[in-house]
Formats: C-alpha cells, structure tokens, sequence
C-alpha cells in the first residue's frame, strides 16, 4: 500500500491481487453474516422446544377445574390446583410490597439525591452482588429469620424469600430508569423554582415510570417460578389458605412435588401446572416489553 | 474598561429605549471556581432593568457560567464557589435569607435546548403554578393564555393545548420554554443560546420576542451569533478567557470597540 498516493485518484483500477483480496472479504464477510444468522436461529431453539413440550403435556388435563378445585390425594384422580395458584399470587404480591417500595425508593436516594456518595456506591454494588445470589440461598435466608424466629412455614416467609430475590432487580432497573431521565427536565424545572421533591414527583418519576414497571414485571416474572426459596419457607399445603401464617401452596412447589412421585395424574397435573406457570410467566413479560414501552 | 459613564452620552438607536434602574442586576469583583479551576476572574458589570444585555464571546469564555449564578443554576453542580457578590435590586442574591427557589422564580430561564416537559402543552406552562400550589382553574387557565399570548405562541397553539408539547416544532418547543419562563411572571430573564438549536424563520420570531419582552423583563441572553446580539441587544458584554474585557452599549461594541481583542473577536480573526 506504499503506492496509495497514485492510485487514490483512480479508484477503480485495481491490480489481480487486489481483486482476490475484495474476493476473500466478501467471502469473509458472508460466512460470518451466515454464522451469526444460524445461532441467532439456534437461541429460539431451547424456548421453542419448552414451549412444545409443555403445551403436548399440559394441554390435555386443561380444564376449568384444574383452577378451582384442590389438588387429588396421592394415587387419586381429578381435582386441581387452584390452591397453588393463589398461592403464587398471594406471595408474589408480598414480595413486590416490600422489594418495590425499597427497590424504587433506594433507587430515587442513589440516583437523584447522592449520585457519587459513598452509601450509593456502597448499594449498587451490593444490588450488584445480590443479582448473583443463588435462589437456595435467599430461601435459607427467609427460613432463618422469618420461619425460625415465627416457628412455622408461612406465605409471608415465602414472601420474604422472593422479595430479597426481587429487590436487586427493581432497584437496579429503576436506577438505569431514572438515569435515562434526561437532565434537561431537571434542569427546567429547578430553572422554574421547583425543589427536588418536586422535580423528582412532577417531572422524573413519570418519565421514568414505564421504565420502572417494566423492570418490576421482570422481577415478577422471575420470582414466580423459582421454587427454592419456597420450599424453605411456604413449604406447600393441601388444602386452601385461611392466613398469611400457615404453610402455603404455590405452582412451582406442586410441580416440583407432583413430578417426583410415581403415579400418572399427578405427573400429568404437573406438566398442567407448567404450562399455567409459563402461560403467566410469559404474559408477565410481554406485558413488560409491550404495555409499559416509552411512548415518544 | 471603559465605563458607563463614559458612554451616556452616546446616543445610539439600540439605546433609546431606557427604563428603570441602571444597576438593577449588579456584579461586583465576582470569581467563581469549578473545583479548583477558576471560570470566571473579577467580574464587575451593572446590568440596567428592562433591558436586553447580550454575552458573548468564544466558547468556554464563561458567559454561561456568569449567566447561570444570576439564578444559582450552577449550585446544582458539585464542587463550586465563588467569592465576590452579585446583588439584584441591591440585594444579594448569595444572602442566606435568599431562598433559592424564590430567587429562581424571580429570574427565570430559557435553555439552550428547548427542554418543555413530556406533558401536554398547557401543563408545561402552569407547571411554575403548579408546583406554587395553585389549583385554581380559572387562574391556571388564565395563566396559560397570558403566557402563550407574551411568548407569540397562542394563535398556533390555541386548539391544542391539551396535546404533547413534544409535537411541536423546534422553533414553537422554545416559544413555550419562553412561555413557561414568564408564566412566573419573573424579573429578569436568562436566556442561554435560545436559537443556537433554531432554523433562520423561528431565530427571528424568537428574537422579535426578546425585543417586546424587554417592555416588561430584564433580558440577559447569552449568544455565539454577534448579528443577533447586534439585531436585539441593547447592551453587550464581551468576555474572553472569564474575564469582562469589554461592555457597553451594543452598538459602540460593534462599530468602535475600545479594546483590541473584542475589535478581533467581532470580525472574526479569533474564536
């Protein structure tokens, strides 16, 4: 390429060796494009099957029932698991009470208040850490303060358990929400004679709340289907709940349950419960990605 | 540097309209640092009342930076102070019985960028009223007609003023900046770079703006472009490395600066 200065005038007068260099970047060039499509393909793969599967097994014991009644005996036909359902309802709803509140508002404290102190280095870091924690460890946490201390497995033990395994997430999500707030509706709003509550009540938190829902909808999504936190904690129970202090079903318990014992239905109610877990799953995260996406 | 007095008796077109007090706004050996770097070295400048005062000068020259202590803006960021005072109407504004949220509603601002809030255009301009506590309809509403009608906004607006304010133009988005900054009905304006982001036809409509606005505010723009200064400014202030190396009436600015360095800035050798 020493010779660059005379031919740049003349661009399209190439030598042979030139010529079989365009010709190995295009080939390059295509065989990477190739490769990139076929793995993208091959990440739909394991949803897709998922998705086949549970629909094949699930489908079959789908019925109005399956949501109304208790779940059958041992070796027993028919019945349900409305029980479970409300279950994982119920303890979802507790966990986001405590982990969106603490979630949101830390997120306010290190984003608007004291962006460079050293408690909000100290708090992302830490939420940083707590993604990483691995559901079991959450569950052995909630079981050591709530059940231990309470004496008894409970939907609120449960509901500690999730909301520990939540919080990370929200808190994250809306910090990068309020981040994406741009500094100029701050900056008009002081300019107006607005204080920092103000500004942050009027002005940030409903720019940032579509961000913010979508963030807790995928900590729902998540908390709903993991079952070790609640095996330490809700246990799992046969019959409908009558408190927040008593041992309590939920979907992933019953399937973990029902998919280890050698009878047929139940086996079946499992696959069942799978496809109801994934359906809710499932919308929870479209409703995340769709109905809270920013507007303009 | 030359002094007021030295140029009263100039008469010049751009300074026949004269009202109120000379010193309504008044700076007085002012420096302010960013951390540990100084921005701004001994300011002393009187800015009179009811009148357009143009900054100008090259880019980092801390036009802005004077611009944004006159309503503390730049207390919002980490690690400044200054020394020096900067009185309004004889009073400091760095007093510690100065509410900064009172000051700040007594000298607004309009940004570079217009930045109206994602809500509709009739919230945008209440929205100093409402964060005052007013509820009053009929008081909000009258509001927003005063504001857009003082901002020469209304007639394009007057059908819509529930829709986004995100759908208007570049040009209309400043207007009700403008609009939402005298909705306070404040003292003085400051205004930083308003067209720098505007087409010719909106820069012009937003200058005939400033030059009515004046009857009622004090107006303080801060600008790159020296023919506007010259079009709407009755005074310039030419600064150059944080100092004030020149201010006077903007037309002896223009055509007889004292100083060489605001004779090269103007016809372009530097900056």
């Amino acid at each position: 390429m020493d010779n660059i200065g005379t031919h740049s005038l003349d661009f399209f007068k190439t030598d042979k060796h030139e010529a079989s260099r365009a010709l190995s970047r295009s080939l390059q060039n295509r065989f990477l494009t190739l490769l990139c499509i076929a793995l993208s393909l091959a990440t739909l793969v394991p949803l897709v099957s998922i998705v086949i599967l549970v629909l094949k097994n699930g489908l079959p014991l789908l019925s109005l029932h399956i949501f109304t009644e208790l779940p059958p005996a041992a070796g027993m036909a028919g019945g349900g698991f409305g029980n479970a359902i409300i279950g994982t309802l119920v303890m979802v709803g507790i966990a986001l009470a405590i982990a969106a509140p603490v979630g949101i508002l830390s997120a306010i404290y290190i984003n608007e208040y004291a962006p460079i102190s050293r408690l909000a280095k100290t708090v992302r870091l830490v939420a940083k850490l707590l993604t990483g924690i691995p559901s079991i460890i959450c569950g052995v946490f909630a079981f050591a303060i709530v059940v231990m201390r309470t004496g008894y497995f409970s939907a609120y033990a449960g509901g500690v358990a999730l909301a520990v395994l939540m919080l990370p997430t929200i808190l994250l999500t809306a910090e990068q929400a309020l981040t994406g707030v741009q500094s100029a509706y701050r900056e008009a709003s002081y300019g107006l004679g607005a204080t920092r509550f103000q500004t942050i009540i009027r002005v940030v938190l409903p720019d940032a709340l579509p961000a913010i829902m979508t963030g807790i909808m995928l900590a729902v999504a998540r908390a709903a289907g993991e079952t070790a936190p609640l095996i330490f904690t809700a246990l799992f129970s046969q019959y409908w709940a009558n408190s927040l202090s008593e041992p309590t079903a939920s979907l992933s318990v019953l399937i973990y349950n029902f998919s280890t014992v050698p009878f047929p239905h139940q086996i079946q109610m499992a696959w069942t419960a799978s496809l109801v877990l994934v359906a809710f799953v499932t919308a929870a995260n479209i409703i995340a990605q769709t109905a809270f996406s920013r507007k303009h | 540097m030359p002094t007021l007095a030295e140029h009263a008796s100039q008469s010049t077109p751009a300074a026949v309209h004269e009202s109120g007090r000379a010193d309504f706004i008044s700076v007085r050996d002012f420096n302010f640092f960013y951390g540990k770097k100084q921005a701004l070295f001994d300011i002393n400048m009187d800015i009179p009342e009811k009148q357009v005062t143009a900054f100008i000068g090259p880019s980092g020259c801390g036009k802005s930076t004077l611009l944004r202590n006159f309503n503390r803006m730049n207390e919002l960021i980490e690690g400044v102070h200054h020394s020096g005072e900067i009185q309004l109407v004889g009073k400091s504004i760095f007093d510690r019985n100065v509410e900064v949220i009172a000051l700040r509603r007594t000298i607004g601002m309009v940004f570079q960028k217009s930045n109206p809030f994602p809500k509709s255009i009739y919230e945008n301009v209440v929205y100093a009223l409402r964060i005052s506590g007013q509820t009053k309809k009929s008081l909000l509403d009258d509001c927003v007609e005063r504001s857009l009608r003082g901002a020469a906004l209304w007639d394009e607006v007057k059908d819509r003023l529930h829709e986004s304010a995100l759908g208007l133009s570049g040009g209309q988005m400043q207007r009700l900046c403008i609009a939402r900054a005298i909705a306070n009905r404040p003292k003085v304006l400051l205004m930083d770079e308003p067209c720098s982001a505007l087409d010719p036809i909106a820069t012009v409509k937003v200058e005939e703006l400033i030059r009515e606005l004046k009857q009622e505010f004090t107006i303080i723009i801060v600008t790159h472009n020296m023919q506007q200064a010259t079009r709407c400014s009755d005074r310039t202030a030419f600064f150059y490395l944080g100092k004030l190396v020149e201010y006077d009436n903007t037309h002896k600015i223009f055509s007889n600066p004292s100083e060489k360095k605001t004779e090269d800035y103007i016809t372009g050798r530097f900056g």
